[in-house]
């Protein structure tokens, strides 16, 4: 079972990485509509699934966090992703089983993966 | 809402908003009285006595113009549906507590779900808070404070996705025994 001493070695990795850079502002943010409209759509299951990606293929400078609402509730749940240039790309119905395939184009390849966009859902 | 815990988030995302620095997440389980207490509890702005009348009837005040939420409403019909109620105790200034109860093992009852996604996603998205989540059931609990954590984390921040990641697993594994309880009625 799971204990915090596991949390201090977790501690001890990311050290070097925040302390050379600032994650929230020299990043790629990933950013959650949450609202109870969001929420209700199913937001914070795919809060959790990029958080885990994110996690699992040990990504450094890559921030995971919330918003209100998004304003297009019927996209819910809506997933802003702002590269380090600031170019904002929003997905739209998103789904925990489309978060692994968003994190390997897009985060780590650099591609957005445009089927999953708001333009090609009102084409 | 399918889950309670999709709940749960949406009335502690009530008390961030409120501007709370310290929210206090407990779940009660006495599986002799059949009974399951949410409370939320927090230290932020308060509400008056007339906001608090109105936000847990947005029925009948349909005729102000004003915007009037439903996480409240989704949380007292969630709660009634299994013979449980939910009701608000609120200061201007000191904080407010939302407390639901439900029957365990009514047929109404949601699943909890995913509480610890719930509680993790709060404290990941919302640095600058603290949270305290207490499981209880029957006599055992199991509580996670965000100050002890903060504490073993010195400068690495809560919003860390893999010390986010650790968080989720740490609640889960430690709840599920708990859980197991909960459902043995
Ligand atoms: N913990 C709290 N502290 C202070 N005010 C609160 C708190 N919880 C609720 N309120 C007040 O009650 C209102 C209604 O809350 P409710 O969650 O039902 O809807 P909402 O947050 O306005 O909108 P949404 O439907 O997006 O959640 C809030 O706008 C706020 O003014
Ligand atoms: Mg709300």
């Amino acid at each position: 079972m799971k204990s915090l001493q596991e949390l201090a070695a977790i501690r001890d990795k990311m050290k070097q990485t925040v302390n050379t850079r600032d994650t929230a502002h020299d990043g790629i943010r990933v950013v959650v509509g949450m609202a109870t409209c969001g929420i209700a759509a199913g937001a914070r299951p795919v809060l959790n699934a990029f958080t885990e990606e994110v996690a699992r293929r040990d990504l450094h400078h890559v921030l995971v966090t919330q918003t209100g609402c998004i304003g297009i509730c019927q996209y819910e749940p809506v997933v802003e992703i702002y590269d380090r240039d600031g170019t904002k790309t929003t997905y739209v119905k998103m789904t925990p089983d489309k978060v692994a395939k968003v994190v390997g184009d897009h985060i780590v390849g650099g591609t957005p993966v445009t089927e999953y966009t708001i333009g090609s859902t009102t084409k | 809402m399918q889950e309670l815990s999709m709940n749960i988030l949406d009335i502690a995302e009530n008390s961030v908003a409120a501007n709370a620095t310290l929210v206090q997440i407990t779940l009660n389980g006495q599986t002799a009285q059949k009974l399951l207490t949410l409370t939320i509890q927090d230290n932020g702005k308060g509400m008056s006595q007339e906001l608090v009348q109105r936000v847990t009837d947005p029925f009948c005040t349909s005729r102000t113009t004003r915007k009037v939420g439903l996480g409240l409403p989704f949380l007292k019909m969630a709660a009634q549906l299994t013979g449980g109620d939910m009701y608000i105790q609120s200061t201007v200034g000191v904080g407010t507590c939302v407390t639901a109860t439900f029957t365990l093992g009514h047929i109404d009852l949601m699943p909890l779900g995913d509480v610890a996604g719930t509680v993790t996603t709060l404290i990941q998205c919302n640095p600058q808070v603290d949270f305290i989540y207490t499981l209880t059931v029957n006599s055992q609990s199991f509580c996670t404070d965000t100050r002890q954590l903060r504490e073993i984390l010195g400068d690495v921040p809560l919003s860390t996705p893999q010390v986010a990641l650790f968080i989720k697993e740490y609640i889960e594994e430690n709840s599920a025994e708990l859980y197991t309880g909960l459902l043995n009625i």
